[in-house]
């Protein structure tokens, strides 16, 4: 039978999915050993036990400083951040982009400003950031938002801009104006194909998170890990870099639920 | 009387390819009227043309004796080959929708009595194109036939002066076309509909209209094809007997209709 034709059923797919993950792990596990079997103080590869000590330290106690348990800290501070950049970004790409994709003139007017500021390099204007916002939360949500809200203004304004003329054309015999059109018959459209960018743009919002985070911050996930870099603490390191992929995979999953939960017309629901 | 449609020396030019010329027709209210023609010989452009997708180049377009604005408007509804519905909607909610636009203009939405009424003339004529079971389900979960009596119920339900159709049926399998000629055959009669309908099936064009237009070139310039025009060479009222099966031409108009296919197969067979 051809490689193209096999179908794999659902056991069969999660069994298949996790072998590369678990022969990775294994692999890590079995180099790991060796290194700690040549020199048993090795901070390259630390043995699970390792991380499990330092990270309890950040899990449990609470810090001599500021009273707060660090990995919590972290925690709720980056997904602040990153719930504030993707929410703003959200909202600008969609109200933006339905105003680019449903209104001709705008998108004459405007269409060549926002492919203008989506090909700037958003990590070069984290220092004019800096200099205008401050240090602070601002002007790290800021990069966030500046990072991905473009891509998502396009992507949404492309989308609608694609809708079928007859869909426009009809709702227009039915008596709907611009407005109409845009809240009635674009904007449902639209919804889940924003979803769909707001899951794109995660990766690339972890990625501005946790530059700004690495150049100026005192809190936050991507803070710690450079932190700690200094003294080649990869106990702490792995752990966080594992709980980043954790959270991103588990935002992925929940867009998907609510997408297909909310508009499954969008979603094949066949006869 | 005044017509209720009139195009007056019509020439649709889209640079310096022209596509209909000395376009000049009269359309009674009551009438079905079919066009035909052969591809490029610019029969949607006549229907894109009254629909008001689309402004002539020259001439000029009267609807009830008054100017016809460029611009599509609920006097003038609709039905496409292919996405003439909303895909984000239920059945019911598509036909409410050309209600909802007129009476909320803001929010395009209706609440309490209003709402009740208004689904209550949009069941009444889903009821009518006999999809009166399928209030709930959303286009995906429609087959082809049931989508076009959709659009059709949607169009219906603004009571528009004219009804457009861009080859309704084209999409369909024999079987279910049937069964949509005696549906239109019966709305055209029920709610004394003006109706102009495009389409590519010739047999299709004499057992429902009351009138044939056929669109081509009258004259043809081997080195310059796209210098001249299309305009109604065959304009054949037909006589209708009305029986049990729906409207059926009489002897005379179908000879006439074998001339004319016969015609048109010839002048394709050139091109």
């Amino acid at each position: 039978m051809r490689w193209v034709n096999r179908h794999i059923g659902r056991s069969n797919r999660l069994f298949l999915g996790a072998l590369p993950i678990l022969l990775l792990l294994l692999l890590y596990l079995f180099l790991a050993a060796q290194r700690h079997s040549a020199n048993p103080f090795d901070k390259i590869l630390p043995l699970p036990g390792g991380m499990a000590d330092a990270m309890a330290a950040l899990l449990f106690r609470p810090d001599q400083l500021t009273g707060q348990v660090v990995f919590w800290a972290d925690t709720v501070a980056s997904l602040q951040r990153l719930g504030l950049g993707i929410g703003i970004a959200t909202l600008m790409s969609l109200s933006v982009g339905l105003l680019l994709g449903v209104l001709p003139p705008v998108r004459a007017t405007f269409g060549p400003l926002v492919t203008c500021i989506a090909v700037i390099p958003p990590i070069a204007l984290l220092p004019i950031l800096f200099i205008v916002l401050g240090l602070g939360e601002t002007s790290k949500v800021a990069l966030i938002v500046i990072g991905i809200a473009p891509v998502m203004m396009r992507d949404i304004a492309a989308h609608v801009g694609a809708l079928p003329r007859e869909q426009i054309i009809k709702a227009q015999t039915l008596g709907a104006s611009s407005w109409q059109i845009m809240i009635r018959v674009a904007l449902p459209q639209a919804m889940p194909r924003l979803l769909h960018a707001i899951r794109l743009a995660l990766g690339p919002a972890w990625v501005f998170l946790i530059s700004a985070e690495a150049i100026a911050s005192d809190i936050g996930l991507g803070y710690r890990i450079f932190l700690v870099r200094r003294y080649l603490s990869m106990d702490v390191i792995i752990p966080y870099v594992a709980w980043i992929a954790v959270l991103a995979v588990v935002t992925d999953l929940v867009l998907t639920l609510l997408s297909q939960r909310l508009f499954p017309w969008a979603h094949g629901t066949s006869h | 009387m005044t017509p209720l449609l009139s195009l007056r020396d019509v020439w649709v030019e889209y640079g310096d390819k022209i596509v209909l010329e000395r376009v000049t027709l009269d359309v009674e209210a009551g009438s079905f009227v079919s066009i035909i023609g052969p591809s490029g010989a610019g029969k949607s452009s006549l229907l894109r043309l009254i629909l008001g997708q689309e402004s002539a180049t020259r001439g000029a377009i009267f609807l009830d004796g008054l100017p016809l604005t460029p611009e599509c408007g609920p006097d003038r509804g609709v039905v496409f080959q292919r996405y003439s519905v909303f895909p984000h909607l239920s059945a019911l909610r598509n036909t409410v929708f050309g209600l909802e636009c007129a009476k909320a203009p803001l929010s395009a939405r209706l609440f309490g009595a209003a709402r009740r009424a208004a689904v209550a003339e949009a069941t009444e004529m889903l009821a009518a194109v006999g999809l009166g079971d399928s209030l709930h389900l959303y286009p995906a979960q429609l087959s082809g036939g049931m989508q076009q009596r959709l659009a059709i119920a949607q169009a219906l339900i603004k009571r528009p002066r004219i009804l457009l159709l861009d080859e309704p049926f084209g999409a369909l399998d024999p079987g279910i076309r049937a069964d949509m000629h005696a549906l239109i055959t019966r709305l055209w009669r029920d709610y004394a509909l003006t109706i102009i309908m495009v389409t590519h099936d010739i047999r299709e064009a004499f057992a429902l209209g009351t009138r044939v237009l056929t669109l081509d070139k009258r004259r043809h310039d081997p080195h310059a094809p796209h210098r001249f025009g299309a305009t109604a060479i065959y304009d054949l009222p037909l006589r209708k007997e009305a029986t049990e099966a729906g409207v059926e031409t009489t002897g005379e108009a179908t000879i006439v209709a074998s001339e004319c296919r016969r015609d048109q197969e010839e002048k394709t067979g050139h091109g």
